[in-house]
């Protein structure tokens, strides 16, 4: 590795362009500027220096500022693709996405598929391109906040005299008490909170420098966030999971081991009412004829007590009860219920009555629980009615045989046998809502509706997240960054004894008007000459190249 | 230095890239461990323990009577149940939490004799994290996964799979 010595003894890395000691300038480019670029303080950034092996290769690409632009922007104009058309997830279930994004969208629709946007951002590249963000984060930081430090720190207070005359503040003065105006001058940065540094006569007031660190405190907040991110895929970490759960019922907690147990006691919806509620509701309720005011799903929580094999009737104790509203979870372990969706009037039981077809007599009426049918009901005195068949959510297949489409009784259908002693062989009748069947001829008898029992099923989210704290603390870093690199200014001002003249110059990392202003204050009156902005002449351009990022 | 930092920053992506990829193929019940423990009854009222079958291999299937392909392959698990039951291959299906009444008249029209049980609250489906139906667990006679299996089995299917946990 090639090193770099300077005149003044101090021993650079190759590359440098202002000796990070004396700042002298090192390469005869830079000393025909005007002006010396201080960015990373004329360090030597390491990715600009050597590109030699494939591991220089990787990381000078992924040092370059331009690279980690480019991928940021790719990464947004992909994201925003990602919003014209819906995600494969939340498309209709009734037609593969291989047919629906072209028959719902035509051409774009196919090619978007084609493409893979409609599952974009879990696709590797996607992945990948975020992935690459973080790494560049860490290389570009890594590569500039380590020289940088090494220049802050290897900063002598005697700069070199090419140093000094290359600032953008700059101005020499002949001065006659030179110990008084020192030692006014030195009060006045004192008073203005510098940090002085003498050696030979020459001072180096510093203030502010830890703003310089603002930007890699802010990277490294990013970066934390995105390892948060990255966590969610470990196992464990997070759960988003849904569960429905029928008033009355109660049911496993999903992804909490079978430890946890939901009962439903009731799941209300509530809306405002035109007479009761507030009159600032009416418009609202007259435009959209309902407005929910509350959904809300009495719950009790209960927790195993004791090991159960699957299958077997847990025993389980009562955790506590609650109610359950939007925005109301209820949290116990890690995990958090919320009132996410509902089904109003799922049926539950259905009643009938056996019913003489011709005089409309009735033989007593039976109460069918549909979620568990009997095999049979007896009436009494010979009335009997036998359950054949039971199709919860009866439809018609291809072959017209009657099936369910679900165990869900939405429309539920059953074969019926009716025994009576006029008929002991018994009637044969196929009842669904609103639609009687009877296979085998006239019927005397018939299965007469009588009404149904519903109730509500309430569904909730179950919902997990480990990340979240790791997210706050890289949001946390990420906002302690910008403050500190956005609210303080890093600045220096260098005194400096040259034959008998004294020569001023100083820098800042932002905020030139105020070091200005600073400036003027403290050597107002003290006999040395105000140093001069040398850019006002010459290079407005150097303002914009003063920043860092 | 910076081999070490690349290194480092390409495991956590590869890692990140692989968990993400295989988080819709991780199943609750891993290929090689110990199978859950479940008892339910069947619709004779005798009582399954999956680990009294220790010692024999169980062909564990999870189904409903609205599910077509279940529907399909229930005979063919019924003809190999005969071939492979005194040969120490348990069959078990276990019904998703339907009344009793659609499960009896479903073994009627199908005329099966494998045991059938009823996963009333489901604690058992949860345990196996079933997705899709039908799905089919084989266990060996040491009581470990060796097979999950989503979609319609055939016949060969079947007896293959009851030839791999044969004692």
């Amino acid at each position: 590795m090639k090193q770099v010595k300077c005149e003044c003894g101090h021993v650079n890395p190759h590359g440098t362009v202002l000796c990070e000691s004396c700042g002298r300038v090192l390469v005869e480019e830079e000393k025909k500027k005007k002006l010396v670029d201080m960015r990373y303080e004329g360090s030597a950034r390491r990715s600009q220096t050597y590109n030699k092996t494939i591991i220089d290769k990787i990381w000078n690409f992924f040092s370059s500022v331009k690279v980690g632009v480019t991928l940021i922007i790719i990464t947004l104009a992909a994201s925003a693709i990602g919003t014209i058309f819906p995600q494969e997830m939340y498309i209709p279930t009734t037609e593969p996405a291989s047919v629906y994004y072209e028959s719902q969208y035509g051409v774009a629709g196919k090619l978007y598929y084609l493409l893979g946007f409609h599952n974009l951002y879990s696709s590797w590249w996607y992945l990948l391109l975020i992935a690459s963000i973080g790494i560049s984060l860490v290389i570009c930081s890594l590569d500039r906040v380590v020289p940088l430090y090494r220049a802050l720190k290897n900063q002598k207070v005697s700069r070199h005299e090419g140093f000094l005359k290359r600032q953008r503040l700059f101005g020499t003065s002949q001065v006659e008490e030179l110990d008084s105006s020192y030692e006014l001058v030195k009060e006045k940065l004192k008073k203005n909170r510098y940090n002085i540094r003498e050696e030979n006569g020459n001072i180096l007031a510093e203030k502010g420098r830890f703003s310089r660190w603002g930007p890699y405190i802010n990277h490294i907040g990013l970066i934390i966030f995105l390892a948060g991110g990255m966590l969610r895929f470990v196992p464990g970490m997070y759960v988003d999971e849904l569960l429905w759960v029928r008033e009355g019922e109660t049911a496993v907690i999903p992804e909490t081991d079978g430890e946890y147990y939901l009962e439903n006691h009731q799941f209300i919806l509530e809306v405002y009412d035109k007479d009761k509620d507030n009159e600032a509701f009416n418009n609202a309720i007259e435009n959209s004829g309902m407005v929910a005011k509350n959904f809300q799903s009495d719950v009790t929580l209960y927790k195993k007590s004791a090991e159960t094999v699957a299958g077997e009737e847990p025993i389980l104790d009562k955790v506590q009860d609650y109610e359950l509203r939007v925005n109301e979870p209820l949290k116990f372990e890690n995990f958090a219920l919320y009132q996410q969706s509902y089904k109003l009037d799922e049926l539950n039981k259905m009643s009938f009555a056996l019913t003489n077809k011709e005089n409309n007599e009735e033989f007593g009426d039976l109460t069918i629980d549909l979620y568990n049918p009997q095999d049979e009901y007896d009436l009494g005195d010979g009335y009997k009615v036998e359950v054949m068949s039971y199709f919860p959510d009866f439809e018609f297949d291809e072959n017209s045989e009657p099936v369910t489409k679900s165990r869900i009784p939405n429309n539920p259908a059953f074969i019926f046998k009716m025994i009576t002693p006029d008929k002991p062989d018994g009637e044969v009748s196929f009842v669904a809502i609103k639609q009687t069947i009877e296979p085998f001829g006239d019927n005397e008898f018939k299965m007469a509706f009588k009404g149904v029992e519903t109730k509500n099923v309430t569904a909730l989210t179950v919902r997990k997240d480990l990340t979240l704290g790791v997210l706050a603390v890289g949001g946390f870093i990420f906002m302690v960054g910008v403050v500190q690199g956005a609210y303080w200014n890093h600045r220096r001002i260098w005194i400096r004894r040259v034959d008998g003249e004294v020569w001023v110059a100083g820098h800042t990392n932002k905020n030139w008007h105020g070091l200005k202003r600073e400036i003027s204050t403290i050597f107002d009156g003290t006999g040395i000459n105000e140093p001069k902005d040398q850019s006002d002449e010459s290079d407005k351009s150097i303002e914009s190249n003063s920043k860092e990022e | 230095m910076r081999s070490v930092i690349l290194l480092i920053l390409g495991a956590a992506v590869a890692y990140t890239l692989y968990a993400n990829f295989s988080k819709d193929k991780i199943h609750k019940v891993e290929m090689g461990k110990e199978a859950p423990d479940f008892v339910l009854v069947d619709m004779d009222g005798e009582t399954h323990r999956l680990s009294d079958y220790k010692g024999q291999g169980v062909f564990l299937n999870f189904w409903g009577t609205w599910c077509k392909p279940c529907e399909k392959e229930m005979p063919y698990i019924n003809n190999q149940y005969k071939q492979f039951k005194d040969q120490g291959v348990q069959t078990i299906a276990v019904n998703i939490s339907e009344s009793k009444l659609v499960v009896n008249k479903f073994l009627e029209r199908h005329d099966l004799e494998f045991p059938v049980v009823i996963d009333k609250d489901r604690q058992v489906e949860n345990a196996y994290g079933i997705g899709p139906l039908p799905a089919t667990f084989l266990i060996d006679p040491e009581g470990k996964v060796v097979k999950y299996h989503t979609g319609t089995l055939t016949e060969p299917m079947v007896r293959e799979f009851m030839e791999q946990v044969k004692p």
